[in-house]
């Protein structure tokens, strides 16, 4: 190994060249961090935020994403509306078959359905009263809606007291109502059992449940609702009577909601499918990266800016370093090291301190979105993507800061550094 | 390995001359002649601002001279680029200087190893080898003290041994005892004599007679000019 090297075209050497191995070159630069632990510390508190504030931007975002995903799953995600859109609406003729809700119900994915209007009882708001009209009392300004028994179920109806109607209701047509929380509470109404009774203009129902909560639907709270068919025979069809144009609503299982969009129209008239106007909802995948592009811009900026901070303190340190150990530079040349050798040196410096505050950043910035996700009791996400290479930026960032410390080492004259 | 006597000299100075340019030019070393053979134990002795660091320099090879051939192991150095220059004086050249220059946190083996990095030693082989150097002067029991924590005394020998390990053409010690007490300082000439009489060549620089008076052969350098002095004491 110590025969001078001979290379074709090119005359060999007086001497063997110097070298510096790359476990060298690694070993100098440890050792250099390790003497100034201190020193080290504070330099690479810079890049550390910058990694950290990036990883945990990148995970909050993903896990805060994520919540919003998944509450859109649970909510959104599983309803469909289905309105009825004819060419032409005046030769159009009644759009809902009489069994629309056990049609839908037999599709596979579907966990409720029900139709839904506002019928038109002659007022523009009808007056709701809790006792016989004509007694004095002002009567309340509520909503009524028909609904068939499945639409109760479709928005996730709880009730507070007594219970929904059912087909039974539905078919015979009975006067029976349910009431929302706020529509009760402005009635006075809060227990079923003595069957208190609540008039819409002349017409009395029997109340046989109070909803406590809905999960969509909210204005269902400030409603009196009455049975689809009841309505119909009251107020007349809606189409007819001129109200709201009746909605169909579909609750579905998780991710079926576009399935189910394409295959309702068809389940309910497969005659006419073209007719409905389906609205399901966004496609989450969608959702996701729209709001991972809104938040994660702004705070990658300000991770950027921690990151550049962390790379001028690298520089800074590193120069300092290199003023400080002029004498050693100076050794290391008269010791055989060449100027690229030196250069390396600082260089692999500057990295492993970057590498230090990339490594420490990163699993600070894991352990912020883990323990913000376990406050929230959320689901942390971490793209691996974005955290393991998150070292490696911060040790890039050593790299680029050490740049001119390097050149700065190889410009140190051995004859000055060694007159000290 | 002990140099033979045989083969070109260590140094040969044929009209070397360093003149840093001007205005006005300013000659620091006359062009000069000078022989140094292997085994020899030279001093070059002469007052402050004599042109005694432009010698070492010069010598050292970290510095180029303006005009003259100096060849070094019979290798003309004025021909070589720099990273053959580099590579000349790590391999073949070995630095004792007056302030030591060791790293202060490492121990005196890991300093002794640090001349070992760029020669390319095998790292297996670096410890065996810088222990020898070592013991070769006196510091076996102190061989994992840390350098802070050394006498001046030790801290040159470290340094010794340092310059020893990658088994140099020259020794080339630059005011070696200037920071040392009397006594430490003899036993490092001491030490260099022992060196000198297993066949070392020694180049010695220093501004103290006393010191020069302890080679077998003097060179005085005054003005930037070489000359001959007296043989040995």
């Amino acid at each position: 190994m110590r025969r001078a090297p001979f290379r074709a075209g090119r005359r060999p050497r007086p001497v063997e060249p110097t070298v510096f191995g790359l476990r060298d070159l690694l070993d100098e630069a440890l050792a250099a961090m390790l003497a100034r632990p201190g020193r080290a510390a504070l330099t690479v508190l810079g890049t550390l935020l910058g990694v950290a504030a990036f990883v945990a931007v990148l995970g909050l975002t993903a896990t805060a994403s994520g919540q919003i995903s998944a509450r859109f799953t649970a909510l959104s995600a599983t309803e469909v509306l289905v309105e009825d859109a004819p060419e032409d609406p005046a030769t159009a003729d009644e759009p809902y078959p009489a069994d629309a809700e056990a049609r839908l119900t037999r599709l596979n994915g579907v966990r409720a359905a029900g139709l839904f209007w506002q019928p038109s009882t002659g007022d523009e708001t009808p007056l709701v009263y809790a006792r016989p009209p004509g007694l004095g009392d002002p009567g309340e300004q509520l909503t009524v809606t028909a609904a068939s028994p499945g639409y109760l179920d479709a928005v996730h109806a709880a009730f507070r007291a007594g219970r929904g109607f059912d087909s039974w209701h539905e078919k015979t047509g009975a006067r029976v109502a349910v009431l929302g929380r706020a529509a009760a509470a402005r009635l006075g109404i809060t227990r079923v059992e003595e069957q208190p009774a609540v008039f819409v203009g002349d017409t009395a129902f029997t109340v046989i449940g109070v909803i406590d909560d809905v999960e969509r639907h909210a204005e269902t709270l400030l409603s009196v609702l009455v049975p689809a068919n009841t309505a119909s025979a009251l107020w007349g069809a809606p189409e007819t009577a001129g109200g709201m144009a009746p909605k169909l609503l579909i609750d579905t299982e998780l991710g079926a909601a576009r399935l189910i969009g394409d295959q309702a129209p068809l389940a309910l008239r497969p005659d006419q499918p073209g007719r409905f106007k389906v609205t399901v909802p966004p496609d989450p995948k969608e959702l996701k990266t729209g709001v991972n592009a809104d938040l994660g811009t702004l705070f990658l900026a300000l991770a950027a800016i921690c990151l550049l901070i962390g790379a001028v303190g690298i520089a800074n340190t590193t120069l300092v370093a290199v003023l400080e150990r002029t004498g050693e530079i100076g050794l290391r040349r008269a010791l055989g090291a060449r100027g690229r050798h030196i250069a390396a040196q600082f260089l692999a410096e500057s990295a492993f301190l970057g590498l230090l505050g990339g490594l420490t950043g990163a699993s600070l910035g894991v352990v912020a979105v883990v323990a913000t996700a376990v406050a929230q009791r959320w689901t942390p996400v971490l793209e691996p993507l974005t955290v393991l290479p998150a070292p490696l930026i911060g040790a890039l960032t050593g790299l680029v800061a050490g740049l001119y410390p390097a050149w700065r080492a190889t410009r140190i004259e051995p004859v000055e550094a060694l007159r000290r | 390995m002990i140099p033979t006597l045989a083969g070109p000299p260590v140094i040969e100075f044929d009209g070397v001359g360093l003149t840093y340019p001007g205005p006005p030019p300013v000659p620091a070393l006359h062009p000069a002649r000078l022989r140094v053979s292997r085994g020899e134990f030279v001093t070059v002795v002469g007052p402050s601002g004599s042109g005694k660091s432009t010698f070492l320099n010069v010598t050292g090879l970290l510095d180029r001279p303006t005009e003259g051939v100096y060849r070094l192991d019979g290798i003309d150095t004025a021909a070589l680029g720099e990273a053959d220059r580099t590579a000349l004086r790590g391999r073949r050249i070995g630095f004792v200087f007056q302030s030591f220059h060791l790293l202060p946190q490492r121990t005196a083996v890991e300093n002794v190893m640090l001349a070992q990095v760029y020669t390319g030693v095998p790292r297996r082989r670096r410890r065996a080898l810088a222990v020898e150097a070592l013991e070769r002067v006196g510091l076996a029991r102190r061989m994992e003290a840390a350098a802070s924590r050394m006498s001046g005394g030790e801290r040159q020998r470290v340094a010794i041994a340092r310059a020893l390990v990658g088994e140099p053409s020259l020794l080339l010690c630059d005011e070696p005892t200037g920071n040392l007490d009397s006594g430490t300082a003899e036993r490092v000439l001491g030490l260099l004599e022992d060196l000198h009489a297993s066949g070392m060549t020694l180049v010695v620089v220093t501004h103290d007679p006393g010191v020069a008076a302890r080679g077998a052969r003097s060179v005085v350098i005054r003005d930037g000019r070489l000359t001959e002095g007296l043989t040995g004491a």
